[in-house]
């Protein structure tokens, strides 16, 4: 689309200051640990100091009887779960696992898994009864890679999981294994393939455990009335899973809970599972009174989902004129203590960027005993493209050929089909690549010893799903938007915005309220970059419902037949020059028949897919293997930027969360299976002071499926930054790097290995 | 009992309130006074997101005692806008998109507040700096660093 | 958190009686930056908690031209914003500035940083280099304690029970001193060193052999270490590499790293080497008297 297609927005594409920034900016904003109830308790949880260990006996005798202590759980207060699955949140989960995840029944499979709670008149009574109580343990020997746990003689986590194959292609053997899930897809004949390349790079690579690093711990709040109704106050990305996942949980009807979404100091796909919401709710239920437990920030680390550590082989294949002509690989996802990775989504975009006439991806679910992974941002994509664009830049270097040339003469575009299957619409990955090529930052050459640039792209599917809302005029011209897609990164704006497009008045006559999950109809997680596009529809269909309201209001007034009325630019237009604004009709709704009420619900189908290509330029020191960053360049398609500064935050965040993945973050474990580093000070996040400005180029190739042509912007910035800082560090000094994170010791190591 | 009064000062006011030695005054400012606009992370010091200023002095408040308020001038976000009115290191960061999930922010504004009080002027160098002892997740930095600038030029030119 | 009482003496006779009085069950809080998370953590679990920031001798801070006098109470911004330490103390100019961050910096003193005698304490090696000597004050009376025999294993320190530690004095260095300190850490701020190098050197007055010298190191030993023999091999030589090389050889004969989740013995020792010649070359620099311009952790 160019820039003269484009149509004209009046709000689109502002920056309206957000609608709930004023109490952000004063501390009035209430989030998840901020709630207070009068007689509430507070909790604290007791974890497994082992790895892998069977739970013989619980004894909680000791901590019932100490001061302030009002109620004690354990696994055995939840019920049987059976080996159902549920469609939750962002998939199937069996229930079984997930119950036993929120606490532990008879056996424990990461240091950190919950093993009891305790509510008490205060926290350190609760933390203090929480040590008091005594379990007895059989410790079992941990697994704490993919590689060992799938070797034969590894200790195994669930003595009944057999690996299942979605996708057909192997027999279920009767061997416990670690290996949950295999998928296999294949396009074309790889063999062939190869055989025409000129050139095919092979290599191994491995991925460290990230952490998803919001900065708020999870916390809730839940009280269960005398009349078995439940309301949970939570920081959650989805109030509509978390009532879900609680009612599964307890057996207890969907209908008996309310969950009310605070704000939310972060996600990233983290709080979409729910913790602590069970285990308050029956900490309240024994207790007679509310129940609050923040986790401390070690528990979030030791027991909340981080993302799969990884570990990928990948053949590539190309002619000596730069065409891609064969890929193959397996990837090997953690799992962590259940079953359930995102190995779909990493098997899914590893070849995603590019047009692959011959592809085999082979995918594995691998349980270890670390904590249940999840999803975070772009789950699964980082870990891929880190092998694959640096795979490409390896190729690039043996046939000469500049890396943007390259990925522009592979690029996929409408009607490539990707390799586990569907075939993509309209995209924006050749765009991305060329606003990498014109922008001033590659145009500039990187001077000095020991700098080097590296570039790379990634992908996200982004994710449609069902949004609900509703709106209703008020007669001063405004509109109340009730929506529940809770707000991480400012979306309760983007949502207003479109809502004024839609109607023509000003974003700040708009009212976005996130409400509880008794006050608006269904909405699915705040996640896979689907809300400004989802529920943005939903907001949409809400607007068009009010315009036609007004017309037929309008028409009822004038007293003429609807069809010759029409909603244009903010008012009502009829015959023989009638014209009401919609602040007129708004103003005089209760008189002229009643309240203009609106509703939009939608199935949304899946986006066009997100991509984004990015520069970098580094700086090693060679002495110490550290890398500094200094120049850092992104470029993302984004359809349709409702409102730039979000989006260019979206790009910014999930670029600085990449830096870190790349250089400093990892999950730290001691061969016992206890992790060390669960603090920010040794899980390494970038401070202010690690990172440069990062630029941001916004592309936009409009995703026809929206109204505006929005595509989802949050998940896909994440992907690129490990391979374009390993393929600049290659340039810098000469080395490959095929680990993450590249650490200082790390890069120092291949430095002095190619120097000997 | 080891609970003690306290007699300090927030935001300008006397308060009186009851502690026990091992709270933290991040922990009475929430807990007891029912100030949450301080927020605590990680409760060890490493986030910077219960920054509050003592005696003029930024500190991480989960790491400070409530018994060392005593006799103390200590200021909180709650304070920052006087009078209902926005402040400059508010506005900037409001119209500047410098927050997202804004859990960080109070952390960052009364960071910021700290750093233009002992530095009018600062570079991005400097901001930098100041701030590393405040993470944010979902930024990247970008923003806020802008918005300090732009607060730093707002106050300049109001005096 | 462990139930503690918490005491705020005004006088040291106070706070010395009061460490008796519970013989070895209080302790002492400065800043209480590194204590009080411990103590939430469970390594420490006192009865009281002898807030030491209220007595006037803990809080003194003198630049004279005859010396330095640190109280061991003294806030970390105090120091590095004193021109007169960013002058004549550069090393502790510069381990203040970098320890755990601005907040940190607001309550976190050398003396707590010293008393709490973690191995990678980033101060000890500059205050070692510096001659630092601790002076302490018990029932028994005052002690003199020369700062690199000050902390005894990790997490040890040479106190006895119910001493505490009142301040810290330097000499002032002789004319053609220079001094430095400089850690090696993954990201650019707020991490604990992977190793730590500290180096004070004296020069002769064209600035072309040094007088004498001491390198200290953090991170790499059981407690921060003096590293006599590096002082010695640059003691008299003509400033130049072949010297510089002898003290990083000496340095690394000196360390004795584990390998931890913050590094592996391997890599601290070729870091030991890295950066003791980048000290003492910066050191030197400063001892002519050319400014050294540094941007911490890069």
């Amino acid at each position: 689309m160019t820039a003269l297609d484009r149509p004209r927005y009046k709000v689109i594409g502002t920056r309206p200051v957000r609608h709930d920034g004023v109490d952000k900016v004063t501390g009035r904003a209430k989030y998840g640990g901020d709630v207070r109830l009068t007689g509430m308790l507070y909790g604290a949880m007791l974890r497994s100091p082992h790895a892998h260990a069977k739970i013989k006996r619980i004894d909680t005798g000791q901590a019932e009887a100490m001061p302030g202590v009002r109620a004690v759980v354990t696994g055995q207060d939840l019920p049987d779960q059976g080996d159902r699955i549920v469609e939750l949140g962002e998939g199937a989960t069996n229930m079984r696992y997930l119950s036993s995840n929120v606490l532990a029944r008879d056996k424990v499979f990461y240091t950190g898994h919950a093993v009891a709670a305790i509510a008490a008149d205060n926290i350190h009574q609760a933390e203090a009864a929480a040590k008091a109580i005594a379990v007895d343990y059989e410790v079992l020997s941990p697994v704490l890679d993919v590689r060992g746990a799938m070797a034969d003689d590894a200790p195994i986590l669930h003595d009944h999981l057999r690996t299942t194959s979605p996708t057909g292609e192997t027999e279920t053997s009767d061997t416990p294994t670690n290996v949950a899930t295999r998928l296999l897809h294949e396009k074309g004949d790889v063999e062939k393939g190869f055989a025409e390349a000129d050139v095919i790079v092979e290599h191994e690579f491995e991925t460290a455990t990230v952490h998803q690093g919001y900065i708020e711990p999870h916390a809730a709040t839940a009280h269960w009335n005398a009349d078995g109704k439940i309301t949970i106050w939570t920081s959650t990305q989805g109030a509509f899973t978390v009532r879900q996942q609680t009612a599964e949980l307890l057996h207890v009807p969907l209908s008996h809970i309310k969950v009310v979404p605070m704000e939310i100091g972060g996600g990233f796909g983290g709080k979409i599972p729910a913790y602590l919401p069970p285990v308050v709710a029956m900490l309240s239920k024994k207790s007679g009174r509310p129940v609050k437990i923040i986790m401390t920030r070690a528990a979030v680390f030791q027991a909340t989902g981080p993302t799969p550590g990884s570990w990928i082989r990948l053949k590539l294949g190309a002619t000596r004129d730069g065409r891609i002509t064969a890929g193959d690989a397996t990837i090997a996802f953690e799992a962590g203590g259940y079953p359930g990775s995102v190995i779909g989504a990493g098997v899914g975009c590893l070849f995603a960027c590019y047009e692959v006439p011959h592809g085999r991806v082979e995918g594995l679910d691998v349980c270890v005993n670390r904590p249940r992974t999840t999803a975070y941002r772009a789950p699964g994509s980082t870990q891929v493209a880190f092998a694959i664009e640096t795979v490409i830049d390896e190729i690039c270097e043996q046939i000469g050929m500049d890396g943007l040339e390259f990925r522009l003469g592979n690029a996929a575009q409408e009607g490539t089909r990707r390799v586990d299957g569907p075939v993509f619409g309209c995209i924006g990955m050749r765009e991305t690549v060329e606003a990498i090529r014109n922008c001033e930052h590659y145009r500039t050459p990187l001077e000095g010893k020991f700098r080097g640039r590296g570039i790379a792209s990634g992908y996200w599917f982004n994710a449609g799903m069902r949004s609900s809302v509703s709106a209703s005029v008020n007669t001063d011209g405004t509109v109340s938007l009730i929506e529940g897609s809770t707000d991480i990164g400012g979306s309760r704006t983007s949502l207003a915005m479109q809502l004024a497009e839609t109607l023509g008045i000003t974003a700040e006559a708009v009212m976005p309220t996130v409400a509880d999950t008794d006050g608006v109809g269904y909405n699915d997680v705040t996640g896979g970059s689907r809300v400004t596009f989802a529920t943005g529809m939903a907001v949409v269909e809400a607007g068009k419902d009010i315009q036609q309201q007004m017309v037929a209001r309008a028409a009822l007034i004038w007293d003429v037949e609807e069809r010759h009325v029409h909603y244009t630019d903010g008012s009502v237009e009829g015959p023989d020059g009638h014209r009401l604004s919609f602040e007129e009709l708004a103003a005089q709704q209760m008189t002229t028949g009643g309240p203009f009420v609106a509703r939009g619900a939608v199935n949304a189908p899946g986006q066009g897919g997100a991509f984004a290509t990015h520069v970098v330029d580094v700086e090693v020191d060679p002495e110490t293997g550290k890398v500094q960053i200094l120049r850092y360049t992104a470029a993302q398609d984004v359809g349709t930027a409702i409102h730039p500064s979000y989006v260019e935050g979206q790009m910014q965040g999930g670029a600085v969360q990449g830096i870190g993945w790349a250089l400093n973050e990892e999950y730290w474990y001691d061969e016992t299976g206890d992790l060390k580093n669960a603090t920010f000070l040794d899980y390494r996040m970038p401070t202010c002071y690690d990172v440069p400005n990062i630029e941001t180029i916004l592309v936009e190739v409009p995703d026809p499926a929206h109204p505006f042509g929005v595509r989802g912007v949050g998940e896909v910035p994440i992907c690129p930054p490990p391979a374009a800082i390993a393929n600049a560090i290659h340039q810098a000094v000469g080395v490959r790097m095929r680990q993450l994170p590249m650490s200082p010791p790390r890069v120092l190591d291949q430095v002095m290995h190619t120097q000997s | 009992m080891k609970t003690r009064v306290v007699s300090t000062t927030i935001n300008g006011d006397a308060t009186q309130l009851l502690c026990e030695p091992r709270q933290t005054l991040l922990e009475v400012l929430r807990d007891t006074l029912d100030m949450t606009g301080t927020k605590e992370g990680c409760s060890n010091g490493n986030c910077g997101a219960c920054t509050v200023i003592m005696n003029g002095r930024p500190v991480v408040s989960c790491l400070v005692l409530a018994a060392e308020a005593e006799g103390a001038e200590i200021r909180t976000i709650e304070g920052v806008a006087q009078g209902g009115r926005l402040d400059a290191v508010q506005s900037a960061f409001l119209e500047g998109a410098a927050l997202q999930c804004g859990i960080c922010t109070p952390g960052f504004i009364m960071q910021s507040e700290a750093l233009l009080e002992s530095n009018p002027d600062p570079d991005e160098e400097a901001i930098r700096f100041h701030l590393a002892g405040n993470l944010c997740r979902c930024t990247g930095y970008d923003k806020i660093v802008g918005a300090v600038k732009e607060a730093a030029k707002r106050r300049n030119a109001e005096c | 958190m462990h139930d503690f009482d918490y005491e705020a003496p005004t006088t040291l006779t106070e706070a010395v009686s009061l460490a008796a009085k519970h013989a070895g069950r209080a302790r002492m809080m400065a800043g209480g930056t590194d204590l009080i998370d411990q103590i939430r953590l469970g390594r420490h679990a006192p009865d009281v908690l002898v807030d030491v920031k209220k007595i006037p001798e803990l809080n003194r801070f003198a630049l004279t031209d005859t010396g330095l006098c640190v109280g061991a109470a003294v806030p970390c911004f105090r120091i590095h914003g004193d021109r007169g330490i960013v002058e004549h103390y550069t090393a502790l100019a510069d381990s203040c500035r970098i320890i755990g961050g601005v907040q940190i910096q607001s309550r976190a003193s050398i003396g707590g940083n010293l008393c709490n005698a973690g191995p990678a304490a980033d101060s000890t090696p500059s205050v070692i280099v510096l001659g630092g000597i601790a002076i302490t004050e018990g029932p028994e009376g005052r002690r003199e304690i020369p700062v690199d025999l000050f902390c005894t294993g990790p997490g040890k320190n040479a106190l006895h029970p119910s001493e505490l530690l009142v301040e810290i004095r330097f000499d002032t260095p002789p004319p053609h001193s220079g001094s430095c300190y400089r850690r090696l850490i993954p990201r650019n701020e707020m991490d604990i060193a992977v190793v730590g190098v500290g180096a004070a050197v004296t020069l002769d007055a064209d600035g072309r052999h040094f007088v004498s010298a001491r390198i200290a190191l953090g991170a790499v030993a059981a407690t921060p270490l003096l590293v006599k023999a590096a002082g010695e091999a640059l003691a008299g030589q003509p400033v130049g590499d072949e010297a510089i090389e002898k003290a990083a050889k000496a340095a690394c004969e000196a360390a004795s790293p584990i390998t931890d989740m913050r590094g592996t013995k391997a890599y601290r020792l070729h870091v030991t080497a890295v950066l003791t010649r980048r000290v003492i070359t910066a050191a030197v620099a400063r001892a002519r008297g050319e400014a050294v311009d540094y941007r911490p952790g890069h």
